[in-house]
């Protein structure tokens, strides 16, 4: 594993590295720009660590794969960009229905279509949440800086394995490629988190069903439990069932167990909400420049705080809906035309009034301009 | 069912879904006789498959069974061969789910000659759907999408695989149900990627609107289409037009990629470091 304590690495870098420590053995991957040094590093350091890399054919057969690697019970990871995203977004929803844990890196660049390949973007935030058909359980997370890419990381794998959901870790190229300083932990002092083995003898093994978490217990392939596993509607025996009955048991068992489970997700950092009048809601790597604009208008006597979901996915609703009584306007500043917003406005209803800042250029925010929208807020009331 | 493929099969999810006079039970159950004969242990053992109505095979057998998206069983299968080498990996398809949706993958599972078995069961048609015409359909043939005959010309799906790589392809019909499961047997025992395309019968989709309304009419076709890939060799096109090749086609001993990849793994599990 790489060196613990402080080091200098780049986004991509710390999301193999911390996958690697979280127990990733399995990385199925397509070439594609801005997440390809992903593949080019776990192709390099999982024969090191005993695990396998394998470069597939296209980004459809990288999504299977890890899917099928999951299912061994092995730790299983595939990265993309946009346009690969889109192609993954039937096998995740298969991974989602069949609850098998996997982690899907996109780092997201200017779309739509090929659009600017190397710009960064955040134009994938509701492709995370509805990207595959059919309401399905699914956790999105938007790390703001190397060090929290790591980390990000790391909880990602947990999160996968303890709710048997797929977790997508969604990067902008910002995050992707730039460098910085990150605390390498040592892995002992990390929690790591395994898929529940089952209780029971092959014979009587159910493997779909509830023991109250809302998440079944797990039987890997070749260990004895001949189970069946299928993207059809099926009762808790794995077999399909397309009763009406059957379909709403299933639906609202992996919807509701993501419901039932928030602590195991949810991942919010909020600075100076007390008595704010400006809330700043961001994510991803604009959060870096509004901080420094936060920062500058705070020292004008300006009171704004900070809301950072983590977890985008599911969305902190509450946790928005009880600070949005308290301040008049939110800022929600995007590189896209204003998706995240489209919770935010949801969430708030008419308790704050909401505006985006937003950039759709393919370049990234500058501490100015987040300042220049917030004076306009002041200067309008 | 026979008495001694009994212990294969999941007694309690039969009868299955396929149509009468469906070939799909000759072979699944050909397969079986074959895992039979070879011994392999049912939890050693994957059975993979995509979409349409020969994916639903995996469904009623006794081993550790997935049944995944559209034309894509034989990326599933890789990434669990890639992760256990040790399992026994074998594919269920179809002639649409194997060529058209799913071609690029048989492609590169062939390339890399990774050791899984493909069986893809040719019915000529989409059944599952309703009777489209699917790239292996006869030119001419009548299909709900081709009422006026299929102007596609038709894929012979084998020499793909061969021209991709694959260590062993064959192909046999559901008539010649011992030679098939024989190529099957054999196809299972090859270390590399295996395929063995069985033609079966699709009576109520395929049959009927192509003068062939009975399992009898389907099976009688199969017997009087197919030429042993022996005699084939002396007949010109003209004579093979509309002909069955059936035998083996290709059976060597090259480089598999699981091997290839833990012989790797073996070499750079020395340059762990600090670990």
């Amino acid at each position: 594993m790489s060196k613990v304590g402080r080091r200098l690495m780049q986004g991509n870098e710390a999301v193999v590295e911390a996958a690697l420590v979280a127990g990733c053995r399995f990385f199925a991957g397509y070439p594609i720009t801005p997440s390809t040094e992903i593949a080019e590093l776990l192709a390099t350091r999982l024969p090191q660590v005993g695990g396998r890399f394998i470069q597939m054919e296209d980004e459809i057969a990288s999504m299977g794969a890890a899917i099928g690697a999951s299912l061994t019970g092995t730790k299983s990871m595939t990265a993309t960009s946009g346009p690969g995203f889109s192609l993954k977004q039937e096998n995740l929803g298969f991974a989602s229905l069949t609850e098998v844990p996997v982690v899907i890196v996109d780092v997201q660049r200017m779309g739509p279509s090929t659009g600017m390949p190397t710009a960064p973007s955040q134009g994938d935030v509701m492709q995370a949440r509805w990207g595959t058909h059919g309401d399905h359980p699914i956790v999105a997370m938007a790390p703001a800086s190397v060090g929290e890419t790591y980390e990000a990381t790391v909880r990602a794998f947990n999160i996968s394995e303890t709710l048997r959901v797929p977790v997508v870790l969604l990067l902008d190229e910002v995050i992707g490629h730039m460098r910085e300083g990150v605390r390498v932990p040592d892995p002992s002092d990390l929690d790591l988190v395994d898929r529940k083995p089952p209780s029971k003898d092959p014979g009587d093994f159910l493997p779909y069903a509830d023991d109250g978490s809302g998440v079944p217990e797990m039987a890997a392939f070749g260990t004895g439990y001949r189970h069946h596993v299928t993207g059809l509607f099926h009762d808790e025996t794995g077999f399909p069932d397309m009763s009406p009955r059957t379909a709403d048991a299933l639906m609202r068992r992996i919807m509701g167990k993501m419901e039932k489970n928030p602590d195991i997700y949810r991942w919010l950092e909020t600075d100076g909400t007390e008595d704010a009048d400006i809330l700043m809601v961001t994510y991803g790597s604009p959060s870096q420049a509004s901080r420094s604009a936060m920062n500058r208008a705070r020292r004008e006597g300006i009171k704004i705080g900070e809301f950072r979901p983590i977890t985008l996915w599911p969305f902190p609703e509450e946790e928005l809906r009880s600070l949005a009584d308290e301040v008049d306007t939110i800022l929600v500043p995007e590189m896209n035309l204003g998706q995240l917003r489209l919770e935010v406005e949801r969430v708030v209803g008419c308790k704050a009034q909401v505006r985006g800042i937003n950039r759709t250029d393919g370049d990234i925010f500058k501490p100015d301009e987040i300042y220049t929208a917030i004076r306009e807020v002041v200067q309008g009331e | 069912m026979n008495e001694n493929l009994a212990e294969y099969f999941r007694g309690d999810h039969l009868p299955h879904i396929w149509c009468p006079g469906c070939g799909n039970g000759i072979v699944t159950a050909a397969i079986v006789r074959a895992i039979k004969e070879l011994g392999w242990e049912k939890d050693d053992t994957v059975f993979v498959s995509g979409i349409g109505c020969s994916s639903r095979a995996p469904g009623y057998l006794d081993f550790n069974t997935l049944h995944t998206t559209h034309g894509r069983a034989l990326v599933f299968a890789t990434g669990i061969k890639v992760a256990r080498p040790d399992l026994n990996v074998v594919v269920i398809t179809g002639d649409g789910d194997a060529s058209a949706i799913g071609g690029n993958h048989l492609i590169h599972a062939a390339r890399r000659n990774i050791d899984i078995t493909t069986i893809c069961f040719n019915n000529n048609i989409y059944g599952m759907t309703g009777g489209q015409y699917s790239p292996l359909s006869p030119t001419h043939s009548l299909a709900s999408t081709a009422p006026y005959g299929n102007t596609d010309r038709t894929f012979d799906l084998c020499r793909l695989v061969e021209a991709a790589g694959a260590a062993y392809v064959s192909r046999g019909t559901t008539y010649h149900v011992v030679p098939l499961t024989n190529l099957i047997r054999d196809g299972l025992n090859k270390r590399g990627f295996s395929f063995i395309e069985a033609v079966t019968a699709c009576p109520v989709y395929f049959g009927r609107r192509n003068k062939m309304r009975t399992a009898v009419d389907m099976l009688n076709w199969q017997k009087e289409a197919a030429v042993p890939v022996s005699r084939a060799k002396d007949m010109d096109p003209g004579e093979l037009a509309g002909k069955i090749v059936i035998g083996n086609f290709v059976d060597l001993d090259i480089p598999e990629y699981t091997e290839s990849y833990e012989r790797l793994l073996k070499e750079h599990a020395s340059d762990r470091s600090g670990s």
